[in-house]
């Protein structure tokens, strides 16, 4: 039985987030790590770069992605020569586009809670035979617990959510890259605005408890 | 057996230059007031601060020399933040076993058990960080340095973060420790209270340089230095329980050079105390007084004056037997008695302090 298009819709844009949310957490980690701790004078122009994303206009950030991933794009060359063929219009390409614009979101509350608990639990640690690798997983990583949790509840969020980074990099191909508010999109053009308001409605619902379960936790207090 | 330690350092406005050779058991305290450089010293004995010019010895074993660098976690050494630095997502047992769990089964020589004994934690072993007292914290994070067995115990400060009844209620602790496990300890400080109850040995520091290094007693005597202890200018001698006067309530406590009269501070017969006499507390009589209060008279030699931080004053440094005694006067009664180096005198005590 084929399932219905806006719930294959719903499924994609759980799959793109989670996985998004997965790859953000990973690479997210030793950059938000390296922004809280590291020495090098870099620092400051890294983490402008980091935080764009949540300044620029999706559709710019899309358009540059799109220029930079497609046939003629570095990194479109690059891709091809490495077998992986061009990413735009493919579900890939919205992991990577989802990752490059959530990573602020990520990459924030991390670094936060990195620099709150400041050095004295890694020297402790140190001065009790662990390694640093040791202290890192023993001690610094349970307590940025918190921030780990922000970190990925906005990342998953944000990512559902986006709209204009996905049209650019992605188009609206049904069940491939037409995510959760490309079909919103398409029944308001098609003016069947019962369906509209039930995937509309289900993505207040959906955000509305992610921030209600952020603040009830003592966790809405972002950068 | 012996530490030596020598480090160079260099920031804007601050310099640490020291060159030190402590011995290897008992308490070492690091003692000068705030920015003198002994947290600085401390930190780069752990490896916690790498200095570029250093070299550090112990027991044995180089763990900084030349371009030979231990990393931290490497070396055999415990220590205990000046605000306890527990694990907050760890409860206290967990705390405890962090540095034991890291260390070969071989090397374990501080039983579990006997820490928790030893420093009261028994009752806390559930509990999380959060919720235990300043003290308690502490007295944990001291467990927790002392279960990784180390060659040595570096003490930033332990006491400074808490107030005057926690100070009280840990420093027994503090004592248990310095007489029943063989681990040295270089203990940093400004209180002149804490140093005179739990070191042996004393390091003065400076602007980032060793003022002196030596014995506690004849450190303290060193008045030609200037130490500038103010109220607390004084000496700790080393003495035993000799005698009890239970109609008095009094003790007589003898040390190297003659004996005093304490209040009983219930300590048995032979026991080991320590006595802090405060150079305030010591006046000088040409001839022995008859008819007064004071209770401890000694005849002692004087050795050598010193100019006190105000002009009106002067410290006197006195011998009775082989130890040292320190006496304030004004330069007017040192004057009129026609006090120099040499004279007989004898020593009017009026308070005696016993610590432990």
């Amino acid at each position: 039985m084929a399932l219905s298009p806006d719930l294959v819709a719903v499924l994609l844009s759980a799959k793109l987030a989670t996985l998004s949310t997965a790859l953000l957490l990973l690479l997210g980690t030793p950059l938000a790590w390296w922004l809280a701790r590291g020495r090098s004078a870099l620092r400051t122009v890294v983490g402008a770069v980091v935080t764009l994303p949540l300044v620029l206009p999706p559709a710019v950030l899309g358009f540059y992605l799109l220029v930079l991933l497609g046939p003629e794009g570095p990194l479109g060359r690059l891709t091809q020569a490495l077998g992986l063929g061009l990413l735009p219009f493919t579900f890939s390409g919205l992991v990577v586009a989802s990752v490059v614009y959530s990573m602020p979101f990520v990459v924030q509350p991390l670094q936060q809670a990195f620099q709150a608990m400041g050095r004295q639990p890694l020297e402790a640690a140190a001065t009790l035979r662990a390694s640093p690798w040791d202290a890192f997983f023993s001690v610094a990583l349970p307590l940025a617990r918190p921030g780990y949790i922000t970190a990925a509840v906005l990342g998953f969020a944000h990512t559902v959510g986006e709209f204009g980074v996905v049209l650019m990099m992605g188009g609206n191909i049904p069940g491939k890259t037409q995510v959760l508010s490309m079909a919103i999109y398409n029944h308001v053009e098609a003016l069947e605005y019962a369906h509209a308001h039930w995937l509309a409605g289900g993505m207040l619902g959906f955000s509305f408890l992610v921030l209600l379960l952020l603040y009830s936790r003592g966790w809405g207090r972002l950068a | 057996m012996s530490i030596e330690a020598t480090f160079s350092l260099h920031y804007p406005g601050f310099a640490l230059n020291v060159q030190l050779q402590l011995p290897a058991r008992g308490v070492t305290a690091l003692f000068g007031p705030s920015g003198c450089g002994k947290t600085t010293l401390l930190r780069c004995m752990a490896g916690l601060i790498r200095a570029p010019e250093g070299r550090l010895l112990v027991q044995g074993q180089f763990w900084q020399d030349g371009q030979r660098f231990v990393p931290v976690h490497q070396r055999s050494l415990g220590y205990v933040f000046q605000d306890a630095a527990l694990f907050a997502h760890l409860n206290v047992r967990r705390n405890l076993q962090y540095g034991l769990a890291r260390l070969a089964a071989a090397e374990r020589r501080v039983d579990f058990d006997t820490v928790v004994q030893l420093l009261g934690l028994g009752a806390l072993l559930e509990r999380l960080p959060a919720t235990l007292s300043g003290g308690e914290r502490q007295r944990v994070s001291i467990g927790r340095a002392l279960l990784g067995s180390p060659r040595l115990l570096l003490m930033d400060e332990p006491l400074a973060a808490l107030d005057a009844a926690r100070k009280q209620e840990i420093l027994p602790y503090l004592e248990q420790l310095h007489d029943t496990l063989e681990i040295p300890v270089i203990y940093v400080s400004h209180a002149s209270d804490e140093v005179a109850r739990l070191a042996d040995h004393l390091v003065l520091l400076r602007e980032g340089s060793v003022l002196a290094s030596g014995p506690l007693t004849e450190t303290l005597a060193r008045i030609e230095l200037p130490l500038d202890l103010g109220e607390d200018a004084g000496v700790v001698l080393q003495a035993v329980v000799a005698e009890r006067d239970s109609r008095w309530h009094l003790a007589r406590v003898a040390f190297e050079g003659g004996s005093l009269w304490v209040r009983d501070g219930g300590h048995a017969l032979g026991q080991r105390v320590r006595v802090r006499i405060l150079a305030r507390d010591i006046s000088i009589a040409l001839k022995k007084a008859v008819g007064t209060s004071v209770q401890n008279i000694l005849p002692a030699t004087l050795e050598h004056i010193a100019a006190d931080s105000h002009p009106a004053q002067a410290l006197l440094r006195l011998r009775a037997g082989p130890s040292p005694l320190l006496a304030r006067l004004t330069q007017r009664a040192v004057a009129d008695l026609a006090l120099v180096p040499g004279s007989a005198v004898w020593l009017q005590i009026k308070a005696v302090a016993l610590i432990g």
